[in-house]
């Protein structure tokens, strides 16, 4: 299978912190960190009341039809959007291609800030990914795949 | 692309339902989510027209238990079948795990079964997979109506490779569950050969 994400442990607290910190210094409603593929990573802040599966699958869709209108008109990607409410706003940005970032801010903050925060825990997310692809590519960390048997399987089925 | 989190001990898997226009996809969707126990599933997003045709995708998370220790999740998509959406569709197979091909079995829709079928293909290589490779399972959907193709006939022109296929009727919800539960199984057999 092809570049398979996978999370441990230390990472996710990393990745948690990171967009705990986000929260607080972008004065946010909500943090949101999704995989490209629209799963969900990590969030902070006033997340109780959102539908976090569903934000995280039409986000990466939104994200997956910018990219495509991107390479329709050559470009790489479009790093950033931004959708403006009238009570919250969007902030969209990708990291290392892989990973989304999501904030979502009311008048409490501004889009000045937002990005000025974004960049920083950019940087800092981008420091865990590379340590998380050095792990996921060291094959041993797989084996409790590898130790599911074909009952298992049948059993999840067997209802 | 499936996503292993060792920190919440979650599998996730993508799977996505595919075949031509009005074939049933969304159909699946729709009778897969008013029939799973609504602490197994999340909301059903569909993205359609005014007209109830999809226009990006249909989306539903669904829980399906424990496998030593890890909560398995599966996000199932369909893609826009009208052949206009082809973008759309691309996008869609991003990361896919597994794919169901819902073909129309009735006799006015051989054709775009087939076209949709290479379409597949096409698409799947462009990203860089290779169909053959992939968990897939082939639906025949409408095998109740009157003017259905003989099964044997919708066999030799869309399964060469005899993948495992199954006769449904979307709206009944016969064969909904079984073509899940195949495409389920063979993407987590994979995913536990490539660990």
């Amino acid at each position: 299978m092809q570049n398979q994400m996978v999370m441990f442990e230390e990472e996710q607290r990393q990745i948690d912190a990171i967009c705990e910190g986000l929260h607080r210094d972008a004065n946010a409603q909500a943090i949101l960190c999704i995989d490209k593929n629209g799963q969900s990573i990590a969030s902070a802040g006033e997340v109780a009341s959102l539908d976090i599966t569903s934000l995280s699958s039409l986000t990466a869709g939104n994200v997956a039809a910018t990219g495509g209108i991107a390479s329709l008109l050559a470009e790489k990607e479009f790093a950033g959007q931004f959708h403006e409410g009238e009570k919250t706003n969007v902030h969209i940005s990708i990291v290392s291609s892989r990973i989304i970032l999501v904030v979502l801010f009311d008048e409490r903050s501004s889009l000045g800030l937002v990005r000025l925060r974004v960049k920083r825990a950019t940087a800092a997310l981008n420091k865990v990914l590379e340590s998380l692809l050095a792990k996921a590519d060291d094959s041993s960390t797989s084996a409790v795949l590898a130790e599911i048997t074909d009952d298992d399987i049948d059993n999840l089925f067997n209802d | 692309m499936s996503f292993i989190n060792y920190s919440s001990r979650e599998i996730n898997c993508k799977i996505v339902y595919y075949g031509p226009g009005l074939c049933g996809k969304t159909t699946n969707l729709q009778y897969i989510y008013n029939k799973t126990n609504p602490d197994a599933k999340g909301k059903m997003i569909s993205l359609a027209t005014e007209t109830e045709r999809t226009l990006f995708f249909d989306f539903l998370p669904l829980s399906l238990g424990e496998i030593r220790g890890f909560k398995t999740r599966f996000h199932l998509y369909t893609v826009p079948g009208q052949v206009f959406y082809d973008a759309s569709r691309k996008l869609i197979l991003k990361g896919v795990d597994g794919v169901v091909f819902v073909a129309d079995s009735q006799i006015e829709r051989f054709e775009a079964n087939i076209e949709s079928l290479e379409n597949l293909k096409d698409n799947l290589k462009e990203q860089g997979y290779d169909l053959a490779k992939l968990p897939f399972v082939i639906q025949y959907n409408k095998t109740d109506l009157p003017n259905a193709s003989p099964r044997e006939e919708l066999e030799e022109e869309l399964n060469p490779n005899g993948v495992i296929s199954f006769d449904a009727c979307a709206v009944t919800g016969e064969g909904v569950f079984d073509t899940l539960k195949a495409v389920a199984k063979l993407v987590l057999t994979e995913l536990k050969k490539g660990g």
